[in-house]
């Protein structure tokens, strides 16, 4: 299809994931050679050049990030990869694991190179074993052929790298949580500042990035900043892993480059709404992400046009919803899914989700009044702007920008009316 | 230091690098509500009551957690701070308890406190409150953990503070609680009941366990003859609890409240905290001319009892055999005392007025009954007492101050100076060094061991030898103490250790105004007391020459050690 791209993915499905010679003949470890003989300036020149962005959700530019970490004068430093991917229905980061494991191996070794750091961690998802299987493999492959170990290939670099797993909390997605969790304690949030780059892992300079994102240099090394940018928007380089998921005929990972339409990531990538039904909502971003109508399917997919509209890339997750789904029904679910995951640190997070999820039980029950709007709006303004960390912070979204678009269906339900029968209207009734 | 220019509610000021926004807005006179935020500890930032705005950031800021930076401009109470604040306190609300009036801390509860100043007169969401089961297992600490708000002043105390770590965070979202290991009971934890942690908990989650009603049922009872004793520490913090000033200094109006309440004696622990700074001494002698074990260390403090004993059990010999002055002064008042009012020792009641919770426990352990019957029958808080004299009606700001009962009331400086970290070490080395060199002390103030400093060390040289003394206050101190030990590191002669961070004066029974600085102030007030007495050394004190002469006839004698002598056993963290 010719609206997807292969950069990142182009070794998907063409070689044995866990074969270095394979890796190598498609131009493996190139990108690394070439890093090696760059001076550090160099490197994040090119990063910035490719005008990368954090792949996990935050956006944040990679060759800014990589340039703080290198300026630290603090040691030693690590280097931790988030691939703790718990953003519902994401799944990229795995193909990536399981499809290419060395380019992340690979991306993570660049950035070594480039701090000086003589450790790494990859903190993969609890559920994922079978990445976690594949990228041990990898890195003991990696090490047999010098890519990793002592003396990279016989320079004076060394670099190690282990997998950790993780526990199956999603707010371990949050930076700070996730360092937590990887020194083995509760996974919570820490505080900020110090900011994870500073005093992160062991207390030490940290640079976190998704598997995306490292995934994403070597292609930049290799190619170039300049061409990597090219594929993309003026504002987002290079191309994005999405996720297509819902009620869509051809679901799954795409690579695509940045500017392409929602509409277009929908009906061509994904062949339009599946069992001749009608698209009634999109989210976007994963659960975190918002949710909206039709009306924006003309967006093209770019960190920045889509703020502009309310929107988040987030971590490229597409949820399509047909119009045989409730909105009220899916807030319901959405918001009980970050009752189960607030990690019940700070007041708006725990509290909040708590009141909101059972104002939406009184919804789904068809008891609940124009009051309750007056205390969602109080409940989301708080957790929005006054939670601890970004969980809290984004687990309202859905819940307000689906009330933003589909408003109507909300006051159905409290006269008494689901309009797709999703809800009972009457379980538990006394 | 860098300065840094902030505007903060129209009010341009300039303050330095690293200020909070909570500081900065103090400077200006504002006061942001606060929760979780304990002026002794670090930040948490997790309750959320104190969001600000900062002008171009539509995200509130917490604002003891957020350092000011060049050019913020700081809106403390714009309307998106006073709703989202009113909110979180909302929030916290509809998951508490609403049961104030019968609230142990109803009219201290920083919660209470907080809706009585945004006026929340009718909730906006559904109370969605667990009744969680009350921990009641022990003598001295209660856990109720429907009224927790997770604030974590407790977790942060037990851990880093005292280094015991009894309680945690377990579980997540709604079920997230402060908990023991496996939801223990705290009587099957590793637990020393020091209630440092009831002593920074905002609301009524962790208290001491009440023992007022048995008291009154005691006074009640005409054929009871109830008698009180005060802890030194309790004359320097008990003003407190009724407005005044930290370090006031309230002996008399002490002793006056508690005849009003109808004791019919008030003596003072304090005496036997002379008679244990003889006992203690001449133990101490005794272990310096036989060869005993050494370091020896003190043994007044229960909570550091409970610690030794269920973390350090192989180092129980180190211990002096002293009860503490509590404890002494229970056998005593049940035998001395009794056979000199001629009253049966069952028709005594003794109640002491402590600073401590686990003096509740100390007195209800096996080896406390060396009078025949219950040593101490009843230990009051000095929270405790305070409710009792605000039920009786009692004016204590302008109580005329009366003095102490005869002969269990008559100490001297060396017996207060117990109430304050260091001051065990100090009257012991007033009356040890006076016996030993049988020469006048030059100078009877040892200020090197006094003071909030976490461990401190002083050498004294006794008859030309030098004698290596420590004090440490605060549990994690005392680990590191035990731990030196361990690795036979440790060459001091005698150690001073006290559970609570600067002794008795910061103990876990004290007012809630306990912070450190309140803490300070009543040192202060403590040695203030001390030059103010007549006598300074323990072994001029004219009733426990009399106690020695009449009864005991000589320290470390046959008697002494029936009734003011003790053991110790090992005792497992866990069951």
């Amino acid at each position: 299809m010719s609206i997807e791209a292969k950069l990142l993915s182009a070794n998907f499905d063409r070689i044995i994931p866990d074969s270095l010679e394979d890796y190598k003949r498609f131009g493996g470890y190139n990108g690394l050679k070439k890093a090696m003989n760059m001076r550090p300036e160099q490197i994040i020149e090119e990063i910035k050049l490719s005008k990368l962005m954090g792949r996990g959700g935050a956006a944040y530019p990679t060759g800014i990030k990589w340039e703080q970490a290198h300026e630290v004068k603090k040691f030693p430093k690590y280097v931790v990869c988030n691939a703790d991917e718990g953003e519902p229905g994401t799944l990229k980061d795995k193909y990536v694991m399981d499809k290419d494991p060395y380019k992340l191996i690979e991306g993570m070794t660049i950035a070594a190179y480039l701090l000086g750091a003589r450790e790494g961690y990859i903190y993969v998802r609890g559920e994922y074993k079978k990445s976690q299987e594949i990228l041990r493999g990898a890195i003991k492959n990696a090490v047999n052929a010098n890519y990793l170990g002592e003396n990279i290939l016989g320079s004076d670099f060394s670099f190690d790298l282990e997998v950790i797993s993780g526990a199956g909390a999603y707010v371990c997605g949050e930076n700070s949580a996730l360092v937590e969790s990887s020194e083995g304690r509760a996974g919570r949030p820490r505080m900020k500042p110090p900011f994870i780059k500073i005093s992160g892992f062991r207390g030490m300079p940290t640079l976190l990035n998704n598997v995306e994102t490292f995934a994403s240099v070597p292609v930049i090394m290799d190619i170039g900043g300049e061409e990597y940018a090219s594929y993309g928007t003026d504002y987002s380089g290079g191309t994005k892993l999405i996720t297509l998921s819902g009620n869509v005929v051809n679901k799954g990972v795409f690579e695509v480059p940045f500017g392409i339409t929602l509409r277009e990531i929908i009906y061509e990538l994904g062949e339009g709404i599946a069992n001749g039904r009608k698209l009634k909502m999109i989210q976007m971003g994963g659960s975190s992400g918002a949710c909206f109508s039709e009306e924006l399917l003309d967006t093209p997919l770019c960190y920045k046009t889509a703020k502009a509209k309310g929107l988040s890339l987030g971590s490229g997750a597409i949820l399509v919803i047909d119009d045989s789904n409730c909105v009220v029904d899916f807030a319901k679910c959405i918001t009980e899914f970050f009752l189960h995951e607030s990690c019940g640190k700070c007041t708006p997070c725990r509290e909040g989700n708590r009141q909101l999820a059972k104002i939406l039980d009184k919804f789904a029950k068809g008891k609940a009044s124009k009051k309750d709007y007056v205390s969602i709006d109080r409940i989301s303004n708080a957790m929005t702007n006054g939670s601890f960390c970004g969980l809290g912070q984004t687990a309202a979204t859905a819940l307000t920008t689906s009330l933003k678009f589909f408003k109507e269906e909300f006051d159905a339900h409290i006269y008494g009316r689901c309009l797709t029968d999703c809800c009972s209207m009457s379980e538990g009734e006394e | 230091m860098n300065m840094i220019n902030i505007v903060i509610d129209n009010k341009r000021l300039t303050v330095p690098e690293g200020t909070t926004i909570l500081e900065a807005a103090e400077k200006v006179g504002i006061k942001i509500p606060t929760l979780c935020n304990h002026t002794d500890q670090t930040v948490k930032a997790n309750c959320r009551i104190c969001l600000v705005e900062v002008k171009g950031s539509k995200k509130l800021s917490a604002a003891c957690a957020t350092p000011v930076w060049e050019g913020a401009e700081i809106v403390t109470s714009s309307k998106s701070a006073r709703d989202a604040r009113k909110t979180v306190l909302e929030l916290i609300l509809a998951d508490h308890a609403q049961d104030c009036l019968n609230c142990i801390r109803n009219g201290s509860c920083e919660l209470q406190k907080l809706s009585m100043e945004f006026v929340i007169c009718e909730p906006s969401f559904d109370n969605i409150a667990k009744e969680l089961p009350i921990d009641d297992s022990n003598p001295s600490i209660v856990r109720n953990p429907s009224k927790c708000i997770r604030c974590g002043r407790c977790l942060e105390v037990c851990h880093d503070v005292q280094s015991i770590g009894t309680i945690s965070t377990a579980h997540r979202s709604d079920e997230y609680v402060i908990s023991t290991a496996f939801n223990m009971p705290l009587d099957q934890s590793a637990c020393v009941y020091c209630g440092q942690c009831s002593l920074v908990c905002p609301v009524g989650a962790i208290y001491e366990k009440n023992d007022v009603d048995r008291v009154w049922e005691s006074i009640d009872n005409p054929n009871m003859h109830v008698i009180v004793q005060t802890a030194p520490a309790v004359r320097v913090s008990l003003g407190e609890e009724f407005g005044m000033e930290p370090g006031s200094i309230v002996t008399g109006k002490m002793v006056a409240a508690l005849r009003r309440l109808g004791f019919d004696r008030v003596f003072d622990t304090d005496f036997t905290a002379d008679l244990t700074v003889i006992e203690e001494g001449y133990e101490l002698i005794g272990r310096l001319r036989n060869g005993g074990k050494l370091p020896m260390i003190t043994s007044c403090s229960p909570g550091w009892i409970n610690f030794i004993e269920k973390f350090y059990p192989d180092q129980l010999e180190h211990l002096s055999s002293c009860k503490s002055p509590q404890q002494m002064f229970g056998a005593l008042a049940k035998t001395y005392y009794a056979q000199r009012a001629g009253i049966n020792p069952k028709d005594i009641f003794v109640v002491s007025i402590m600073p401590c919770t686990a003096k509740k426990y100390e007195s209800t352990r096996s080896q406390m009954y060396s009078s025949g019957y219950r040593d101490v029958d009843a230990v009051l808080t000095t929270r405790e007492l305070s409710r009792m004299l605000k039920l009786a009606g009692v004016d204590f700001r302008n109580i005329e101050p009366e003095e102490f009962d005869a002969p269990l009331g008559i100490s001297t400086g060396a017996g207060v100076i117990f109430g304050a970290s260091g001051g065990v070490m100090e009257a012991a080395l007033r009356t040890v060094y006076e016996v030993l060199t049988e020469k006048e002390l030059d100078k009877i103030d040892f200020e090197s061991v006094r003071g909030l400093e976490g461990i401190k060390e002083a050498t004294v040289y006794i008859n030309d030898m030098p004698v290596k003394v420590a004090v440490a206050n605060g549990l994690k101190n005392a680990r590191l103490i035990a731990e030196r030990i361990k690795r036979g590191k440790c060459d001091y002669t005698f150690i001073e250790i006290m559970c609570c961070p600067g002794g008795c004066i910061g103990g876990g029974g004290q007012p809630h105004t306990t912070t450190n600085k309140a803490r300070e102030k009543r040192i202060g007030a403590t040695y203030t007391e001390d030059k103010g007495m007549k006598l300074r050394k323990s072994h001029e004190n004219p009733a426990i020459k009399e106690l020695y002469k009449e009864f005991l006839h000589e320290p470390n004698g046959h008697l002494s050690h029936k009734l003011l002598h003790t053991t110790y056993r090992h005792r497992k963290h866990i069951k």
